[in-house]
């Protein structure tokens, strides 16, 4: 029996169009300001970015997997306070610093993923208490911003790969690089990454077929807050400093740039390389603000907001016109 | 065993590949299974059969581990096994297949055939090679598709063949299909039957689990029929017709049986017209289409076996599921019946046969729940008073002796018999010309059956025209004025007056012509 499947290229539809509006907007920012289309505004959106970036593509995970986390923006903030006081007020090695923190924010996330498995409880309200309890510390350990002026932090801001037109390939850019290109290969090719979409696409049936759900869920959220960890030590890099009140809301952003991405919301579906252009697309927004200079820079927020929909729509479109395509596949197959 | 078609040269001096003896499992007091031995042999389909709650997911579940058993030896090519749990049962070689797919709709069909033991290298999954081996998997049963597309792109039918495929790759020697067929059209299920016959060519052993009678003659070289929990008994497919194999099934002796015959039904009037008609009506995998009077004064009855189309009828004379094929009259006008609302305001009742989910409300009073039909027929706008509400209530628990008579009682503390009446009383206070009644009187105790039955009859002679499904064959016989037997979800035989005996709806029942249409 030969039957014809719907073809998977339909399933990169949401990437490319994206892609496309990146590159649209891109295109645009260069017609309107002569000094856009360089390398160098390039490699800055890498860098201003970096962070974001690292933290949604572990919310890619997370939400591919059907769950979110809404407590990586406050691990960020905790593991800015968390550096500067380790390293400023009890003499802490910086790399020392970074290691106890990745593994503390591991842990964080290990519990959080337990408490969702073993109480059954939705991941929306335990990475919820993760968030108060994460902002909440980090307040505890200070309320003042505190500069990091440990040498490391300026050795690694002079850090930089050097390219043609001044522009500079930073070393928050090259981890983010990293970050990306390593969950692109943890996604798309292991049976890690399987396993996170056959999460997304029927939790039961993932048991059934004999996947050890729990500590596939418990890795997730794991993951999430580690890479929470370090794009908090990225963000301590970018900013040299820790303060309780950094990245608060980021991870709306994260969470914005998954589903611009293509990433549907609801789980199974989804790629890295696709939150690595949704990033780029907000990134690309703040930039054409900072460009221009007299709009307000709260018009990004509007932009984001504007773009969400039109994606949400897209998607909801896209996997509609599949169904019906599907049904008359199905209908025509005898 | 040379008799059994499928399988040319099985014979029965093959070893038994799965020995099942003395399965029990009680319930909180309840005994779901006593004492089931069942043999399974290599190479052969066994047909695993029984009305509802005769033990059959019990015992499957015992089988695999889902379910511990209070008592029983499991015994797989002569060593003992006592696998945990459904993994452990797989890993041991029983797989289960379920009517609902088990898998993962948005991975590739190649993922879902491996996942969880891709061929990976330096930690990657070999996707090529993955792709490749599920191919060949595939084409062991014949499916050639494109394996890297997501398996919900495809139809249940090859869905399911991507499960069998899986769990018989897991090294399965012992397949369960647990109504694979339920959601499959005629043509898919000639498929599968192929891939089933594949298999048992290959020495696996398969049981299976089925409602269509059609399908055991069709496939299966043995029958094993539960009932209650007990074995029922035991035969080959060749050994067992039919007529023995429903008697078997439903558990009842011809001749007791025939005492019933005609008892006490009503002396029939002058025929009154039909007031509601349906002609050639039915929906495609539901039931096929099919016609119907209703009269008032006059019981219809549907008989059948589990799954044999009965509610499902019932369900589109009510309008809760949408016929998509003829045509249905009521006092001569054509309607739609596209939801209950439209059948409610046509004076249609209907009470379903799952009385907890669909019937009942039981954090309601008797009283609200007596009111709840009347009400949504007057609309939100128009509430009964309190009073209005009091006087219904307190008419109708009087009329059909609800015990105990308290109008401000949860409906839900009342004993199965109470609330099956106080569920009557809600349609009877819409006052219907049609009353839809599926299953009234399971699990109910004897004296209220008998009360139902009484009932039903009144309400009958005061001229209300009533649609019956019931199992308990003597029971129709006393109060139908004409009986529809059902099979594979098809009408295949209509009896009137004498003909209306249990032996007679039996044989309508068992009778060998396959239906026309079955699942079409």
């Amino acid at each position: 029996m030969n039957v014809a499947g719907r073809n998977s290229v339909s399933r990169l539809l949401p990437v490319a169009a994206t892609s496309a509006v990146f590159l649209i907007g891109f295109l645009i920012c260069s017609l309107t300001f002569p000094n856009f289309a360089s390398l160098r505004v390039v490699m800055n959106l890498l860098t201003d970015n970096a962070f974001l970036g690292i933290v949604a593509v572990g919310m890619t995970f997370v939400i591919i997997s059907g769950g979110i986390d809404l407590s990586v923006g406050s691990v960020i903030g905790f593991t800015t306070v968390f550096l500067a006081i380790a390293i400023e007020q009890w003499g802490v090695p910086p790399l020392m610093a970074f290691a106890l923190i990745l593994v503390i924010s591991a842990l964080f996330g290990a519990a959080m993923g337990a408490a969702i498995e073993y109480f059954e409880l939705p991941p929306f309200i335990v990475t919820l208490a993760g968030m108060f309890l994460a902002r909440g510390a980090s307040f505890l350990m200070s309320t003042e911003s505190i500069p990091i002026t440990a040498d490391l932090y300026s050795h690694l801001a002079e850090q930089a790969i050097r390219l043609p037109g001044g522009a500079r390939l930073t070393v928050p850019a090259m981890a983010m690089l990293a970050v990306v290109a390593g969950g692109m290969v943890l996604l798309h090719l292991t049976r890690f990454g399987a396993n996170i979409y056959a999460l997304g696409g029927s939790r039961v049936s993932t048991a059934l077929m004999g996947v050890n759900v729990t500590r596939t869920t418990v890795a997730i959220y794991t993951l999430s807050s580690a890479l929470a960890g370090l794009s908090g030590i990225v963000f301590s890099l970018y900013t040299s400093s820790g303060y309780s009140l950094s990245a608060v809301g980021v991870e709306l952003d994260a969470i914005a740039a998954v589903v611009i991405g293509g990433t549907l919301l609801s789980g199974g579906y989804g790629f890295v390389f696709g939150t690595f252009v949704g990033v780029l697309i907000q990134g690309l927004i703040q930039t054409y603000i900072s460009f221009d200079g007299s709009l307000s820079s709260w018009w990004a927020k509007i932009a984001t907001g504007l773009l969400l929909f039109a994606f949400i729509g897209f998607q909801q479109a896209t996997l509609g016109l599949a169904r019906r395509s599907r049904r008359l596949a199905a209908a025509g197959a005898h | 065993m040379s008799e059994t078609a499928a399988i040319p040269g099985l014979s029965i001096d093959t070893a038994p590949l799965l020995e099942l003896t003395g399965f029990s499992k009680s319930f909180a007091g309840f005994r779901a299974l006593d004492r089931v031995d069942l043999t399974l042999h290599a190479g052969e389909v066994h047909a695993l059969l029984g009305e509802n709650g005769a033990g059959k997911s019990t015992l499957i579940k015992c089988m695999t581990g889902v379910v511990h058993r209070d008592a029983g030896t499991l015994r797989l090519a002569g060593a003992d096994i006592a696998p945990r749990s459904a993994e452990e049962a797989v890993k041991s070689g029983i797989a289960t297949v379920y009517q609902e797919v088990n898998l993962a709709p948005n991975l590739s069909v190649a993922q879902n055939l491996f996942l969880g033991r891709q061929p990976t290298r330096f930690g990657l999954v070999r996707e090529g090679e993955m792709r490749r081996r599920a191919r060949e998997v595939l084409a062991g049963f014949d499916l050639h598709i494109d394996v890297a597309a997501p398996l919900e792109s495809y139809s249940v039918a090859v869905q399911h063949i991507v499960a069998i495929a899986r769990a018989v790759d897991q090294s399965a020697r012992v397949l369960i299909l647990d109504e694979p067929t339920a959601s499959l059209d005629a043509h898919e299920v000639e498929i599968l039957f192929a891939v089933m016959r594949k298999l048992t060519a290959r020495g696996i052993g398969i049981l299976f689990v089925t409602h269509f009678l059609d399908q055991v003659y069709a496939i299966c070289n043995r029958i094993t029929v539960l009932r209650n929990g007990r074995l029922a008994g035991s035969a080959t497919t060749a050994q067992l017709p039919r007529l023995d194999l429903v008697r078997m099934m439903l558990g009842r002796e011809l001749a007791e049986a025939t005492a019933h015959t005609g008892a006490g039904r009503a002396e029939a009037g002058p025929e009154q017209p039909a007031f509601a008609s349906f002609e050639d009506y039915g929906k495609a995998g539901y039931v096929a289409p099919f016609d119907l009077a209703l009269r008032p004064g006059h019981v219809v009855g549907l008989a059948g076996l589990l799954g044999s189309g009965r509610t499902e009828t019932t369900r589109l004379v009510f309008g809760a599921a949408h016929a998509d094929t003829g045509a249905a009259t009521v006092d001569g006008r054509k309607v739609a019946l596209a939801s209950p609302a439209e059948a409610l305001h046509l004076g249609f009742g209907y009470c379903p046969e799952e009385r907890k989910t669909e019937g009942i409300v039981a954090e309601l009073t008797v009283r609200e729940n007596i009111v709840l039909a009347l009400q949504a027929r007057r609309g939100a706008l128009k509430p009964l008073s309190r009073r209005e509400q009091d006087e219904i209530a307190a008419r109708f628990i009087r009329l059909l002796d609800i015990r105990p008579p308290d109008p401000e009682r949860p409906i839900g503390l009342l004993s199965g018999g109470n609330q099956q009446k106080a569920l009557l009383a809600r349609w009877l206070a819409t006052e219907p010309r049609l009353l839809i009644l599926d299953e009234p009187t399971r699990g109910i105790d004897v004296g209220a059956h008998a009360e139902i039955i009484a009932l039903i009859r009144r309400l009958c002679a005061e001229g209300m025209a009533l649609l019956v499904v019931s199992s308990e064959l003597e029971e129709i016989v006393t109060y139908a004025d004409e009986v529809i037997v059902l099979r594979d979800r098809a009408h295949v035989a209509r009896l009137t007056g004498e003909e209306i005996t249990v032996p007679g709806i039996l044989k309508a029942i068992a009778a060998d012509a396959p239906a026309s249409g079955q699942a079409a």
